[in-house]
């Protein structure tokens, strides 16, 4: 990743704009393949509703986390701005 | 939206291939996703590199604001560890490295697939998916409750595309700029930190 910035920055007058295109193919290769090996593992197939269960919990804990620390931040500028 | 959509519809199409057996699952030894990353990550660092213009905006923000980004990763790790101890049969680094994925479900789901396995890399997709949702709906409620940082901090990393239409909404246009830089810096961030807590 470090490569491409170096690179996108050397030619950065030129146009990129195809790049986001590729990207976009490739997450599509990616999450294809990632679809394949879940569909043919049985176990993962008949574990879905628990492995939705866990990433729900794990993104409400993810989510307290990170909105209780903005929270914070939050308070403090703007407590800094009345002083 | 469209785009979200398209991505899930290949991993569902990926999935039911799969399960039916169409593709020869033989096709999934060989390295194939393994140098997709790689080309993914190259062609990520050039569209970033190749953008000067966004990093010289981010010079106006409030210096205290910066640390705005460095609250949500630290935030998103906790509360992801707490899950994870709570929790039976995940361990905390998993939960860590499922949350590390700050909403970036695309890139976090492939990178957790290559490193971890199908099973958590799954977990990683529709944990970051719901983020990404939860993100966008709530993000009224954040703003009521947690503050106009709230939905910024909630978007993880996508808070430069995705969710940034909703944030001006809720937070206010003058948030853009704050918004972006968030987003660049936490995107920027997922690779690493997956690819940390995958190695613990």
């Amino acid at each position: 990743m470090l490569l491409g910035i170096g690179v996108g920055y050397i030619f950065r007058k030129k146009n990129l704009s195809f790049i986001s295109k590729v990207i976009t193919v490739l997450i599509w290769i990616l999450l294809f393949v990632l679809g394949l090996e879940v569909g043919s593992n049985p176990q993962i197939v008949s574990n879905l509703g628990k492995l939705g269960v866990d990433a729900i919990l794990i993104t409400v804990g993810a989510l307290l986390g990170s909105i209780t620390l903005a929270a914070l931040l939050w308070k403090f500028v703007n407590k800094s701005k009345v002083e | 939206m469209r785009s979200s959509l398209i991505i899930v519809g290949f991993f569902i199409l990926g999935s039911l291939l799969g399960y039916f057996g169409v593709v020869p699952t033989s096709f999934l030894e060989g390295d194939i996703s393994f140098y997709a990353l790689g080309a993914l990550m190259f062609c990520v660092g050039i569209s970033l590199g190749s953008d000067p213009e966004t990093l010289k905006s981010f010079k106006k923000i409030n210096p205290r604001l910066l640390l705005l980004p460095l609250l949500t990763i630290v935030g998103t790790l906790v509360g992801a560890a707490i899950v994870g101890m709570l929790l039976p049969g995940r361990s905390v680094v998993d939960s860590m490295a499922v949350g590390s994925g700050l909403g970036y479900y695309s890139l976090s789901s492939i990178f957790i697939t290559e490193f971890k396995g199908a099973e958590l890399g799954t977990i990683a997709l529709l944990s970051n998916i719901s983020r990404e949702l939860l993100a966008l709906l709530l993000a009224p409620l954040f703003v009521k409750y947690f503050g106009k940082l709230a939905p910024i901090s909630a978007g993880g990393a996508t808070t430069m595309d995705t969710t940034l239409p909703i944030i001006m909404k809720f937070s206010g246009k003058e948030f853009m700029v704050l918004s972006v830089f968030h987003g660049f810096v936490t995107d920027l961030s997922v690779p690493f930190l997956v690819t940390l807590f995958c190695s613990i």
